[in-house]
């Protein structure tokens, strides 16, 4: 138990991730569901990111002249997968936010619990 | 922040506080030595996110509607124990910084050997990214087109209908 | 709508080559800082979702069609996928740099600039299509 403080970036993921998931499943408006979704997604970035770090580390791109100093290089391949992520990531908010759009249109409102009422009646 | 976003009904503000989010966790990449990944984070989450979603609430309505209590108890049972699990899932995880981790140890140090040889490129992430990662690349990317052409299409339907 | 924000109306046309230029200096340069082409197409979607904010969006439709970015959007597609098959065609494997220069090391950086601009001119043309059709729907 004595390597309990150097855990502590996966216990700020895990808090924003239960944050996310809380929003998104416990508030009936489409838009914050999308938000919620949005912090969730960041919590699995950070977590990611987070594990990619060595300490003393410097961000992965080649030291021309080093000095003769060995250069610890934090790991490049979360960083890769996590910048295409965040740019699909927007690309499908986009789409959830379209989505939110047409049903506004169709049902006038963004409120689940509505939107159910509304198919009941149909 | 984000609990602000949770207790917050205008959904104005909820917007504008999940761009603040998003560059407080881009500067947190830069300090995680992701600079590329900050980058992108950004641009992404302070700048097109926030305004997509300001169109949206343009589109629809910025007000959520206040129901009955605030706090419902069966999701807030779910979070806590899924959390609860998390982190005893955690205790068993690498340290922060450890750089004996897993992670470390498999394809990343080929990476950062080979690569500024192999491609003569000194930004190891754009060298994998568009190199030993080239399939990846191209399967996001068609992923962020096919979702481009899905949000054509599905406003690009029907106008809005007079009623 | 047509003299009001002067201050933001002047101001946009200062920063707009700048951050046009910006976004280009990112697509170009990422091979040595950071950067790339899935920043860079953010950059310069987000430029000209700037224009669009502050001239409205017939100004911002006229500068760019929506039928013209969304050809752009499946040409930066086509590039990626094209220097893919241009390595097969070269005897390499699909995606294989190798083969697209004499020297290994040319041929690699030549794939990744190329493959980097398929994958800027996509994404900046997909987040003007999103951003042009939230836009566009306002208006009806």
């Amino acid at each position: 138990m004595t390597n309990l403080p150097g855990l502590y970036n996966y216990w700020i993921v895990i808090v924003l991730m239960m944050t996310g998931f809380y929003v998104v499943i416990a508030r009936g408006n489409l838009i914050k569901k999308i938000v919620g979704l949005n912090i969730f997604q960041t919590s699995v970035f950070i977590l990611y990111i987070s594990m990619g770090k060595i300490d003393g580390g410097t961000a992965p791109i080649i030291v021309a002249d080093t000095g003769g100093a060995e250069v610890v290089y934090s790991n490049p391949l979360p960083h890769v997968l996590i910048l295409t992520a965040i740019v699909v990531g927007i690309a499908t908010t986009a789409l959830g936010l379209a989505l939110i759009v047409r049903i506004k249109e169709a049902y006038g409102t963004v409120e689940e619990d509505e939107i159910f009422a509304k198919d009941e009646q149909a | 922040m984000a609990v602000g976003i949770l207790r917050l009904h205008n959904l104005l503000a909820v917007v504008m506080l999940s761009g603040i989010y998003s560059l407080i966790s881009a500067c947190l990449f830069v300090t995680l030595d992701a600079v590329d990944v900050a980058f992108t984070e950004a641009s992404v989450g302070g700048g097109i996110a926030t305004v997509l979603m300001l169109a949206t609430l343009g589109l629809t309505t910025d007000r959520e509607k206040t129901g009955k209590g605030n706090l419902r108890l069966v999701p807030l049972a779910v979070v806590t124990i899924t959390g609860a699990a998390l982190i005893y899932g955690t205790l068993d995880m690498p340290l922060f910084g450890d750089p004996t981790a897993p992670i470390q140890q498999h394809v990343a140090p080929r990476y950062i050997e080979e690569s500024p040889r192999a491609t003569g490129i000194p930004n190891i992430v754009t060298s994998v990214l568009a190199s030993y990662r080239g399939y990846d690349t191209m399967g996001e990317l068609t992923v962020i087109f096919t979702a481009g052409i899905g949000v054509v299409l599905i406003m690009a339907g029907r106008r809005r209908r007079e009623d | 709508m047509v003299q009001r924000h002067f201050i933001l109306r002047v101001t946009t046309k200062l920063l707009m080559p700048f951050i046009l230029l910006f976004a280009l200096y990112v697509q170009f340069h990422g091979d040595f800082g950071p950067g790339g082409g899935f920043q860079a197409g953010v950059i310069f979607g987000a430029g000209f979702v700037l224009y669009a904010l502050i001239y409205g969006v017939e100004a911002a439709e006229k500068v760019a069609p929506p039928g013209v970015i969304r050809v752009i959007m499946t040409l930066g597609l086509l590039l990626f996928v094209g220097v893919g098959y241009f390595g097969l065609f070269l005897g390499g494997a699909f995606l294989d740099y190798n083969v697209l220069a004499h020297d290994p090391v040319h041929g690699q950086h030549l794939g990744i600039t190329l493959v980097e601009l398929g994958v800027g001119i996509t994404v900046a043309a997909t987040m003007i299509t999103i951003f042009l059709s939230f836009a566009g729907r306002n208006r009806t």
